[in-house]
Protein backbone atom coordinates (compact mmCIF):
# COMPACT_ATOMS: atom_id res chain seq x y z
CA UNK A 1 0.00 0.00 0.00
CA UNK A 2 2.50 2.82 1.37
CA UNK A 3 5.15 1.51 -1.21
CA UNK A 4 3.77 1.63 -4.52
CA UNK A 5 -0.09 2.24 -4.07
CA UNK A 6 -0.36 5.27 -2.33
CA UNK A 7 2.95 6.93 -4.67
CA UNK A 8 1.56 5.61 -8.11
CA UNK A 9 -1.37 7.49 -7.15
CA UNK A 10 0.42 10.74 -5.68
CA UNK A 11 2.77 9.87 -9.45
CA UNK A 12 -0.57 10.44 -11.29
CA UNK A 13 -1.77 13.46 -9.78
CA UNK A 14 1.46 15.52 -9.61
CA UNK A 15 2.04 14.74 -13.40
CA UNK A 16 -0.78 15.70 -14.50
CA UNK A 17 -1.18 18.62 -12.75
CA UNK A 18 2.41 20.06 -13.39
CA UNK A 19 1.75 18.98 -17.46
CA UNK A 20 -1.30 20.55 -17.57
CA UNK A 21 0.41 23.88 -16.04
CA UNK A 22 2.99 23.66 -18.34
CA UNK A 23 0.60 23.08 -21.25
CA UNK A 24 -1.06 26.82 -20.40
CA UNK A 25 1.70 28.43 -20.11
CA UNK A 26 2.76 27.77 -23.90
CA UNK A 27 -0.51 28.33 -24.79
CA UNK A 28 -0.43 31.14 -23.33
CA UNK A 29 3.04 32.80 -25.12
CA UNK A 30 2.57 31.35 -28.08
CA UNK A 31 -0.97 33.06 -28.53
CA UNK A 32 -2.20 29.61 -29.95
CA UNK A 33 -4.69 27.13 -28.09
CA UNK A 34 -3.49 24.05 -30.05
CA UNK A 35 0.02 23.21 -28.31
CA UNK A 36 1.71 21.70 -25.54
CA UNK A 37 5.26 21.16 -24.91
CA UNK A 38 4.56 16.71 -25.66
CA UNK A 39 3.94 18.39 -29.17
CA UNK A 40 6.29 21.46 -29.82
CA UNK A 41 9.44 19.62 -29.17
CA UNK A 42 10.05 20.43 -25.94
CA UNK A 43 9.84 16.46 -24.80
CA UNK A 44 11.61 15.48 -27.43
CA UNK A 45 14.40 17.78 -26.59
CA UNK A 46 14.19 17.09 -22.96
CA UNK A 47 15.10 13.33 -24.09
CA UNK A 48 17.75 14.19 -26.23
CA UNK A 49 19.12 15.49 -23.53
CA UNK A 50 19.04 12.45 -20.87
CA UNK A 51 20.13 9.98 -24.24
CA UNK A 52 23.44 12.64 -24.61
CA UNK A 53 23.93 12.19 -20.77
CA UNK A 54 23.16 8.55 -20.48
CA UNK A 55 25.41 8.12 -23.66
CA UNK A 56 28.62 10.52 -22.47
CA UNK A 57 28.64 10.36 -18.95
CA UNK A 58 26.87 6.91 -18.36
CA UNK A 59 27.71 7.33 -14.35
CA UNK A 60 25.87 10.35 -14.16
CA UNK A 61 23.71 11.32 -11.02
CA UNK A 62 19.82 11.77 -11.51
CA UNK A 63 20.99 15.55 -11.03
CA UNK A 64 23.12 15.79 -13.30
CA UNK A 65 20.55 14.35 -15.94
CA UNK A 66 17.98 16.40 -14.57
CA UNK A 67 19.93 19.72 -14.90
CA UNK A 68 20.74 18.55 -18.69
CA UNK A 69 17.85 17.66 -20.05
CA UNK A 70 15.56 20.30 -18.26
CA UNK A 71 18.49 22.58 -20.15
CA UNK A 72 17.99 21.05 -23.84
CA UNK A 73 13.98 20.98 -22.79
CA UNK A 74 14.48 24.61 -22.37
CA UNK A 75 16.86 25.17 -25.49
CA UNK A 76 14.01 23.11 -27.53
CA UNK A 77 11.31 25.11 -26.15
CA UNK A 78 13.06 28.87 -27.09
CA UNK A 79 13.83 27.96 -30.47
CA UNK A 80 10.38 27.11 -30.74
CA UNK A 81 9.01 30.14 -29.29
CA UNK A 82 11.47 31.81 -32.06
CA UNK A 83 9.89 30.00 -35.00
CA UNK A 84 6.65 30.85 -34.19
CA UNK A 85 7.10 34.37 -33.77
CA UNK A 86 7.92 34.42 -37.82
CA UNK A 87 4.76 32.50 -38.42
CA UNK A 88 1.58 34.93 -39.42
CA UNK A 89 -0.86 35.17 -36.85
CA UNK A 90 -3.51 35.29 -39.72
CA UNK A 91 -2.99 31.39 -39.76
CA UNK A 92 -3.43 30.11 -36.75
CA UNK A 93 -2.81 26.31 -37.50
CA UNK A 94 0.45 26.48 -38.54
CA UNK A 95 1.72 26.93 -35.15
CA UNK A 96 0.39 23.35 -34.40
CA UNK A 97 1.86 22.43 -37.54
CA UNK A 98 5.22 24.00 -36.88
CA UNK A 99 5.41 22.50 -33.46
CA UNK A 100 5.22 18.50 -34.83
CA UNK A 101 7.39 19.14 -37.80
CA UNK A 102 10.10 20.68 -34.81
CA UNK A 103 9.18 17.81 -32.67
CA UNK A 104 9.20 15.00 -35.24
CA UNK A 105 12.19 16.06 -36.57
CA UNK A 106 14.11 16.13 -33.21
CA UNK A 107 12.94 12.89 -32.28
CA UNK A 108 13.72 11.29 -35.16
CA UNK A 109 17.49 12.74 -34.65
CA UNK A 110 17.43 11.11 -30.63
CA UNK A 111 15.56 7.99 -32.23
CA UNK A 112 18.46 7.51 -35.07
CA UNK A 113 21.18 8.13 -32.00
CA UNK A 114 18.90 5.67 -30.05
CA UNK A 115 18.49 3.11 -32.51
CA UNK A 116 23.02 3.51 -33.35
CA UNK A 117 23.48 2.32 -29.23
CA UNK A 118 21.03 0.20 -29.05
CA UNK A 119 18.99 2.62 -26.19
CA UNK A 120 15.73 2.61 -28.40
CA UNK A 121 13.79 0.99 -25.93
CA UNK A 122 14.77 3.75 -22.79
CA UNK A 123 13.20 6.49 -25.74
CA UNK A 124 10.29 4.39 -25.76
CA UNK A 125 9.97 4.33 -22.03
CA UNK A 126 10.59 8.41 -21.84
CA UNK A 127 8.07 8.81 -24.10
CA UNK A 128 4.96 6.82 -23.22
CA UNK A 129 4.07 6.85 -19.39
CA UNK A 130 3.91 4.17 -17.43
CA UNK A 131 2.82 4.34 -13.59
CA UNK A 132 3.20 0.75 -13.22
CA UNK A 133 6.82 1.02 -12.26
CA UNK A 134 6.57 3.85 -9.67
CA UNK A 135 7.25 2.93 -6.55
CA UNK A 136 8.36 4.60 -3.18
CA UNK A 137 11.96 5.92 -3.51
CA UNK A 138 11.40 6.63 -7.72
CA UNK A 139 8.89 9.40 -7.91
CA UNK A 140 10.20 11.71 -5.84
CA UNK A 141 11.32 14.15 -8.54
CA UNK A 142 7.40 14.52 -9.40
CA UNK A 143 6.98 16.55 -6.16
CA UNK A 144 9.83 18.89 -7.36
CA UNK A 145 7.41 19.04 -10.87
CA UNK A 146 4.67 20.00 -9.02
CA UNK A 147 6.33 22.76 -6.28
CA UNK A 148 7.51 24.18 -9.98
CA UNK A 149 3.72 24.51 -11.25
CA UNK A 150 2.72 25.81 -7.54
CA UNK A 151 5.56 28.60 -8.39
CA UNK A 152 3.44 28.82 -11.87
CA UNK A 153 0.93 30.66 -9.81
CA UNK A 154 2.72 33.36 -8.47
CA UNK A 155 3.16 35.03 -12.02
CA UNK A 156 -0.15 34.03 -12.82
CA UNK A 157 -1.05 37.52 -13.73
CA UNK A 158 2.34 38.49 -15.40
CA UNK A 159 1.49 35.17 -17.44
CA UNK A 160 -2.14 36.37 -18.44
CA UNK A 161 -0.62 39.94 -19.45
CA UNK A 162 2.14 38.16 -21.33
CA UNK A 163 -0.70 36.46 -23.40
CA UNK A 164 -1.75 39.76 -24.77
CA UNK A 165 0.80 40.15 -26.86
CA UNK A 166 4.13 41.75 -26.27
CA UNK A 167 3.07 45.69 -27.25
CA UNK A 168 0.37 45.47 -24.26
CA UNK A 169 2.32 43.92 -21.63
CA UNK A 170 4.98 46.53 -22.70
CA UNK A 171 2.47 49.00 -22.50
CA UNK A 172 1.50 47.95 -18.79
CA UNK A 173 5.06 48.01 -17.70
CA UNK A 174 5.57 44.31 -17.89
CA UNK A 175 9.37 43.33 -18.18
CA UNK A 176 8.00 40.82 -21.10
CA UNK A 177 11.52 38.99 -21.89
CA UNK A 178 12.03 37.93 -18.21
CA UNK A 179 8.39 36.76 -18.13
CA UNK A 180 9.17 34.41 -20.98
CA UNK A 181 12.48 33.51 -19.40
CA UNK A 182 10.69 32.84 -16.77
CA UNK A 183 7.72 30.56 -17.76
CA UNK A 184 9.63 28.48 -20.49
CA UNK A 185 12.01 27.64 -17.93
CA UNK A 186 8.83 26.30 -15.48
CA UNK A 187 8.13 24.49 -18.60
CA UNK A 188 11.21 22.72 -19.08
CA UNK A 189 11.85 21.97 -15.54
CA UNK A 190 8.65 20.54 -15.80
CA UNK A 191 8.50 18.29 -19.22
CA UNK A 192 11.78 16.94 -17.75
CA UNK A 193 10.83 16.09 -14.40
CA UNK A 194 8.01 14.17 -16.05
CA UNK A 195 10.16 12.24 -18.33
CA UNK A 196 12.79 11.27 -16.29
CA UNK A 197 10.32 9.92 -13.34
CA UNK A 198 7.23 8.47 -15.37
CA UNK A 199 7.31 9.30 -18.72
CA UNK A 200 5.68 11.56 -21.09
CA UNK A 201 1.55 11.52 -21.28
CA UNK A 202 0.86 13.86 -24.12
CA UNK A 203 -2.11 15.82 -24.65
CA UNK A 204 -2.74 16.56 -21.41
CA UNK A 205 -1.44 19.70 -21.65
CA UNK A 206 -3.55 20.63 -24.57
CA UNK A 207 -6.85 18.94 -23.74
CA UNK A 208 -6.85 20.16 -19.96
CA UNK A 209 -6.45 24.18 -20.35
CA UNK A 210 -9.16 23.92 -23.36
CA UNK A 211 -11.53 22.67 -21.01
CA UNK A 212 -10.91 25.17 -18.16
CA UNK A 213 -10.68 27.81 -21.19
CA UNK A 214 -13.83 27.19 -22.60
CA UNK A 215 -15.92 27.24 -19.18
CA UNK A 216 -13.97 29.48 -17.09
CA UNK A 217 -11.72 32.05 -19.13
CA UNK A 218 -7.74 32.77 -19.66
CA UNK A 219 -7.26 34.85 -16.34
CA UNK A 220 -4.75 32.87 -15.10
CA UNK A 221 -4.89 33.86 -11.41
CA UNK A 222 -8.38 32.33 -11.50
CA UNK A 223 -7.42 29.23 -13.74
CA UNK A 224 -4.24 27.84 -13.12
CA UNK A 225 -5.54 25.79 -9.84
CA UNK A 226 -8.30 24.99 -11.95
CA UNK A 227 -5.92 23.36 -14.63
CA UNK A 228 -4.06 21.65 -12.06
CA UNK A 229 -6.96 20.13 -10.22
CA UNK A 230 -8.43 18.82 -13.59
CA UNK A 231 -5.10 17.73 -15.23
CA UNK A 232 -3.80 15.62 -12.09
CA UNK A 233 -7.69 14.13 -11.57
CA UNK A 234 -8.27 13.39 -15.35
CA UNK A 235 -4.78 11.74 -15.67
CA UNK A 236 -5.10 9.22 -11.99
CA UNK A 237 -8.82 8.71 -13.72
CA UNK A 238 -6.97 7.34 -17.06
CA UNK A 239 -4.13 5.59 -15.23
CA UNK A 240 -7.49 3.63 -13.25
CA UNK A 241 -9.57 2.96 -16.37
CA UNK A 242 -6.25 1.39 -18.18
CA UNK A 243 -5.61 -0.36 -14.91
CA UNK A 244 -8.82 -2.07 -14.32
CA UNK A 245 -10.13 -2.23 -18.13
CA UNK A 246 -8.04 -5.55 -19.26
CA UNK A 247 -7.72 -6.40 -15.73
CA UNK A 248 -4.58 -7.92 -15.07
CA UNK A 249 -3.15 -6.59 -17.71
CA UNK A 250 -2.05 -2.78 -17.81
CA UNK A 251 -2.95 -0.33 -20.84
CA UNK A 252 -0.33 2.43 -20.41
CA UNK A 253 -1.99 5.88 -18.77
CA UNK A 254 -0.62 7.76 -22.18
CA UNK A 255 -2.89 5.56 -24.35
CA UNK A 256 -5.94 6.10 -22.74
CA UNK A 257 -5.72 9.27 -22.19
CA UNK A 258 -4.94 10.12 -25.63
CA UNK A 259 -8.07 7.94 -26.75
CA UNK A 260 -9.75 9.88 -24.00
CA UNK A 261 -8.06 13.27 -25.23
CA UNK A 262 -8.59 13.21 -28.88
CA UNK A 263 -12.47 12.42 -28.17
CA UNK A 264 -12.83 16.06 -26.03
CA UNK A 265 -10.39 17.55 -28.26
CA UNK A 266 -12.30 16.97 -31.39
CA UNK A 267 -15.89 17.88 -29.43
CA UNK A 268 -13.73 21.58 -28.46
CA UNK A 269 -12.49 21.75 -32.01
CA UNK A 270 -16.55 21.74 -33.60
CA UNK A 271 -18.61 22.84 -30.94
CA UNK A 272 -19.45 26.39 -30.12
CA UNK A 273 -17.70 28.29 -27.44
CA UNK A 274 -19.27 28.21 -24.18
CA UNK A 275 -21.43 31.71 -23.62
CA UNK A 276 -20.60 33.53 -20.23
CA UNK A 277 -23.23 34.64 -18.12
CA UNK B 1 5.28 67.98 -22.17
CA UNK B 2 6.52 65.46 -24.42
CA UNK B 3 9.64 66.26 -25.78
CA UNK B 4 11.15 64.34 -29.58
CA UNK B 5 14.63 65.47 -29.98
CA UNK B 6 16.69 64.81 -33.33
CA UNK B 7 14.93 61.20 -32.93
CA UNK B 8 16.10 59.06 -36.10
CA UNK B 9 15.33 55.38 -36.97
CA UNK B 10 16.50 53.15 -39.78
CA UNK B 11 15.56 49.70 -40.76
CA UNK B 12 18.33 48.33 -42.86
CA UNK B 13 19.02 50.57 -45.76
CA UNK B 14 15.75 52.53 -45.11
CA UNK B 15 15.71 55.57 -43.25
CA UNK B 16 12.02 55.79 -41.52
CA UNK B 17 12.22 59.09 -39.72
CA UNK B 18 14.87 61.36 -40.02
CA UNK B 19 16.00 63.78 -37.42
CA UNK B 20 12.20 64.57 -35.89
CA UNK B 21 12.52 67.25 -33.38
CA UNK B 22 8.98 67.81 -31.74
CA UNK B 23 7.04 69.72 -28.02
CA UNK B 24 3.97 68.01 -28.02
CA UNK B 25 2.24 70.60 -24.90
CA UNK B 26 0.64 68.81 -22.09
CA UNK B 27 -3.05 68.82 -22.03
CA UNK B 28 -5.21 68.34 -25.41
CA UNK B 29 -5.93 66.16 -28.13
CA UNK B 30 -2.70 66.16 -30.68
CA UNK B 31 -3.55 63.78 -34.25
CA UNK B 32 -0.60 62.57 -36.10
CA UNK B 33 -1.36 62.29 -39.86
CA UNK B 34 0.72 61.90 -43.30
CA UNK B 35 0.48 59.73 -45.85
CA UNK B 36 1.05 55.84 -45.61
CA UNK B 37 4.14 55.11 -45.12
CA UNK B 38 5.56 58.43 -43.70
CA UNK B 39 6.23 56.87 -40.51
CA UNK B 40 3.30 57.91 -37.98
CA UNK B 41 3.23 54.25 -36.89
CA UNK B 42 7.09 54.11 -36.04
CA UNK B 43 6.91 57.36 -34.39
CA UNK B 44 4.37 56.24 -32.44
CA UNK B 45 6.00 52.91 -31.73
CA UNK B 46 9.56 54.51 -30.47
CA UNK B 47 7.81 57.25 -28.35
CA UNK B 48 6.26 54.03 -27.15
CA UNK B 49 8.90 52.50 -26.13
CA UNK B 50 7.69 49.42 -28.58
CA UNK B 51 10.90 50.29 -31.08
CA UNK B 52 14.76 51.22 -29.31
CA UNK B 53 15.43 54.76 -29.83
CA UNK B 54 18.31 53.93 -32.20
CA UNK B 55 19.09 58.22 -31.63
CA UNK B 56 18.11 61.39 -30.41
CA UNK B 57 15.88 61.48 -26.98
CA UNK B 58 12.17 61.59 -25.96
CA UNK B 59 10.26 62.62 -22.66
CA UNK B 60 7.47 62.96 -21.24
CA UNK B 61 7.53 65.79 -18.71
CA UNK B 62 11.51 65.49 -18.25
CA UNK B 63 11.22 61.74 -17.89
CA UNK B 64 13.69 60.24 -20.26
CA UNK B 65 12.17 57.13 -21.83
CA UNK B 66 15.37 55.57 -22.05
CA UNK B 67 16.47 56.11 -18.72
CA UNK B 68 13.34 54.77 -16.58
CA UNK B 69 12.28 51.57 -16.33
CA UNK B 70 9.60 50.24 -18.49
CA UNK B 71 6.94 49.76 -14.61
CA UNK B 72 7.87 53.32 -14.10
CA UNK B 73 6.69 54.48 -17.74
CA UNK B 74 2.98 52.47 -17.54
CA UNK B 75 2.57 54.51 -14.15
CA UNK B 76 2.73 58.06 -16.95
CA UNK B 77 2.22 56.30 -20.23
CA UNK B 78 -0.67 54.36 -21.68
CA UNK B 79 -0.57 52.81 -24.60
CA UNK B 80 -3.23 51.46 -27.45
CA UNK B 81 -2.45 49.83 -30.76
CA UNK B 82 -4.98 48.45 -33.16
CA UNK B 83 -4.29 44.63 -32.23
CA UNK B 84 -6.59 42.31 -34.51
CA UNK B 85 -5.20 39.36 -32.95
CA UNK B 86 -6.53 38.86 -29.39
CA UNK B 87 -6.66 35.29 -28.33
CA UNK B 88 -7.45 35.79 -24.59
CA UNK B 89 -10.40 34.71 -22.79
CA UNK B 90 -10.99 37.50 -20.20
CA UNK B 91 -13.76 39.08 -18.73
CA UNK B 92 -14.11 42.87 -19.47
CA UNK B 93 -13.69 43.43 -15.94
CA UNK B 94 -11.00 41.49 -15.41
CA UNK B 95 -9.22 43.31 -18.65
CA UNK B 96 -10.19 46.45 -17.40
CA UNK B 97 -8.83 45.56 -14.50
CA UNK B 98 -5.31 44.81 -15.66
CA UNK B 99 -4.88 48.77 -16.57
CA UNK B 100 -4.17 48.45 -12.81
CA UNK B 101 -1.64 46.48 -12.95
CA UNK B 102 1.45 48.77 -13.19
CA UNK B 103 0.19 50.31 -9.79
CA UNK B 104 -0.28 47.12 -7.68
CA UNK B 105 1.48 44.63 -9.48
CA UNK B 106 -0.53 42.04 -8.75
CA UNK B 107 -2.13 43.05 -5.53
CA UNK B 108 -5.19 44.94 -6.08
CA UNK B 109 -6.26 47.76 -3.38
CA UNK B 110 -9.83 48.75 -2.87
CA UNK B 111 -8.72 52.04 -4.59
CA UNK B 112 -7.59 49.66 -7.64
CA UNK B 113 -11.15 48.34 -7.61
CA UNK B 114 -12.97 51.84 -7.74
CA UNK B 115 -11.38 53.01 -10.22
CA UNK B 116 -11.57 49.67 -12.05
CA UNK B 117 -15.16 50.46 -11.36
CA UNK B 118 -14.95 54.18 -12.28
CA UNK B 119 -13.88 53.12 -15.64
CA UNK B 120 -16.89 50.83 -16.40
CA UNK B 121 -19.47 53.01 -15.64
CA UNK B 122 -17.21 56.31 -17.90
CA UNK B 123 -16.91 53.85 -21.19
CA UNK B 124 -20.26 51.91 -20.59
CA UNK B 125 -19.34 48.65 -20.04
CA UNK B 126 -20.93 48.14 -16.61
CA UNK B 127 -23.71 45.82 -18.55
CA UNK B 128 -20.71 43.86 -20.69
CA UNK B 129 -18.79 43.80 -16.78
CA UNK B 130 -18.60 39.83 -16.72
CA UNK B 131 -18.79 39.01 -20.61
CA UNK B 132 -15.35 37.56 -22.29
CA UNK B 133 -13.69 39.93 -24.19
CA UNK B 134 -13.41 37.48 -27.48
CA UNK B 135 -17.43 37.53 -27.37
CA UNK B 136 -17.96 41.00 -28.34
CA UNK B 137 -18.23 43.05 -31.66
CA UNK B 138 -14.88 45.39 -32.38
CA UNK B 139 -16.71 48.29 -31.25
CA UNK B 140 -17.49 46.91 -27.62
CA UNK B 141 -13.68 45.68 -27.87
CA UNK B 142 -12.29 48.92 -28.39
CA UNK B 143 -14.31 50.26 -25.99
CA UNK B 144 -12.73 48.17 -23.28
CA UNK B 145 -9.38 48.67 -24.44
CA UNK B 146 -9.87 52.47 -24.04
CA UNK B 147 -11.18 52.08 -20.34
CA UNK B 148 -8.44 49.72 -19.89
CA UNK B 149 -6.32 52.98 -21.09
CA UNK B 150 -8.40 55.05 -18.62
CA UNK B 151 -7.92 52.90 -15.90
CA UNK B 152 -4.23 52.87 -16.31
CA UNK B 153 -4.48 56.42 -15.09
CA UNK B 154 -1.63 58.06 -16.82
CA UNK B 155 -1.17 61.42 -17.66
CA UNK B 156 -0.39 60.79 -21.37
CA UNK B 157 -2.43 58.31 -23.78
CA UNK B 158 -0.88 57.30 -26.85
CA UNK B 159 -3.07 55.69 -29.72
CA UNK B 160 -2.24 54.54 -33.03
CA UNK B 161 -5.22 54.39 -35.78
CA UNK B 162 -7.74 53.62 -33.04
CA UNK B 163 -10.54 54.06 -35.60
CA UNK B 164 -9.06 51.01 -37.84
CA UNK B 165 -12.09 48.83 -38.44
CA UNK B 166 -14.33 51.04 -36.28
CA UNK B 167 -17.76 51.83 -38.24
CA UNK B 168 -18.78 55.91 -38.30
CA UNK B 169 -20.78 55.34 -35.46
CA UNK B 170 -18.48 53.50 -33.74
CA UNK B 171 -15.56 56.07 -34.65
CA UNK B 172 -17.72 59.13 -33.87
CA UNK B 173 -17.98 57.48 -30.54
CA UNK B 174 -14.29 56.62 -29.80
CA UNK B 175 -13.14 60.24 -30.73
CA UNK B 176 -16.25 61.78 -28.73
CA UNK B 177 -14.52 59.73 -25.23
CA UNK B 178 -11.08 60.89 -26.21
CA UNK B 179 -11.81 64.64 -26.42
CA UNK B 180 -13.99 64.07 -23.19
CA UNK B 181 -10.89 62.56 -21.52
CA UNK B 182 -8.54 65.97 -22.64
CA UNK B 183 -11.28 68.10 -21.40
CA UNK B 184 -12.86 66.50 -18.28
CA UNK B 185 -9.68 64.48 -17.09
CA UNK B 186 -6.83 66.62 -18.00
CA UNK B 187 -5.41 64.19 -20.05
CA UNK B 188 -2.70 64.16 -23.04
CA UNK B 189 -3.85 62.55 -26.05
CA UNK B 190 -1.86 61.50 -28.77
CA UNK B 191 -3.23 59.95 -31.19
CA UNK B 192 -2.11 58.75 -35.08
CA UNK B 193 -4.85 59.15 -37.51
CA UNK B 194 -5.94 58.12 -41.01
CA UNK B 195 -8.71 60.56 -41.68
CA UNK B 196 -7.87 64.07 -41.78
CA UNK B 197 -11.00 65.11 -40.99
CA UNK B 198 -11.42 63.06 -37.87
CA UNK B 199 -8.28 65.32 -36.67
CA UNK B 200 -9.91 68.23 -38.09
CA UNK B 201 -13.09 67.67 -35.95
CA UNK B 202 -11.59 66.70 -32.58
CA UNK B 203 -7.83 67.37 -32.37
CA UNK B 204 -6.25 70.64 -30.71
CA UNK B 205 -3.39 70.83 -32.82
CA UNK B 206 -2.33 68.43 -36.18
CA UNK B 207 1.33 67.27 -36.80
CA UNK B 208 1.97 65.68 -40.56
CA UNK B 209 4.79 63.50 -41.58
CA UNK B 210 5.75 63.12 -44.54
CA UNK B 211 8.51 60.85 -45.69
CA UNK B 212 9.91 60.17 -42.28
CA UNK B 213 10.36 64.23 -41.66
CA UNK B 214 7.92 66.78 -40.05
CA UNK B 215 6.39 68.49 -42.93
CA UNK B 216 3.49 70.81 -40.71
CA UNK B 217 3.08 71.02 -37.38
CA UNK B 218 0.56 73.87 -36.12
CA UNK B 219 -3.09 74.13 -34.09
CA UNK B 220 -6.10 72.53 -36.09
CA UNK B 221 -7.21 75.86 -36.83
CA UNK B 222 -4.45 77.03 -38.91
CA UNK B 223 -3.39 73.68 -40.51
CA UNK B 224 -6.69 73.07 -42.00
CA UNK B 225 -5.69 74.86 -45.36
CA UNK B 226 -5.53 74.27 -48.80
CA UNK B 227 -1.62 74.78 -49.26
CA UNK B 228 -0.50 72.90 -45.97
CA UNK B 229 -3.01 69.61 -46.48
CA UNK B 230 -2.33 69.88 -50.40
CA UNK B 231 1.30 69.91 -50.15
CA UNK B 232 1.41 67.28 -46.97
CA UNK B 233 -0.30 64.78 -49.37
CA UNK B 234 1.46 65.56 -52.42
CA UNK B 235 -2.12 66.39 -54.06
CA UNK B 236 -4.88 69.25 -54.68
CA UNK B 237 -7.02 69.15 -51.48
CA UNK B 238 -9.70 71.83 -50.93
CA UNK B 239 -10.56 73.04 -47.64
CA UNK B 240 -14.34 74.22 -46.93
CA UNK B 241 -16.07 75.06 -43.77
CA UNK B 242 -19.13 73.75 -43.24
CA UNK B 243 -21.20 74.28 -40.26
CA UNK B 244 -17.90 76.34 -38.63
CA UNK B 245 -16.41 72.82 -38.98
CA UNK B 246 -13.51 73.03 -41.59
CA UNK B 247 -13.49 69.77 -43.73
CA UNK B 248 -11.23 68.52 -46.33
CA UNK B 249 -12.78 67.41 -49.47
CA UNK B 250 -9.92 65.22 -50.36
CA UNK B 251 -12.25 62.37 -51.71
CA UNK B 252 -13.69 64.49 -54.61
Amino acid sequence: MLVSRIPRTLAALLAGASLAVAGIIMQTFVRNRFVEPGTTGTAECAALGILATTLFIPAAPLFLKMVISSGTALAGAAVFMMLVRKLPPTQPLLVPLTGLIYGATIFAATEFVAYEYDLLQYLSVWMAAEFSGVMQGRYELLWVSGAVAVLAYFFADRFTIAGFGQETAIGLGLNYRQVLIIGLCIVALITSFTIITVGMIPFVGLVVPNIVSRYRGDNARETLPLIALLGGTLVLASDLIGRLINYPYEIPVGVVFGVLGTVVFLWLLFAKPARNG
Amino acid sequence: MIKIQNVTFHHGQSQILNDISLDIPKTGVTALIGPNGAGKSTLFAVMARLLPIQSGSISFDGTDIRKTASRDLARKLAIMRQDTHFASRITVRDMVGFGRFPHHQGRASQEDREKVAEALIEFDLADLADRFVDELSGGQRQRVFVAMAYAQDTDYLLLDEPLNNLDMHHARNLMRQLRALADDHGKTIVVVLHDINYAAAYSDRIIALKQGSIAAHDETDAFMCDEIVSQVYDMQVRIQTIEGQKIALHHI
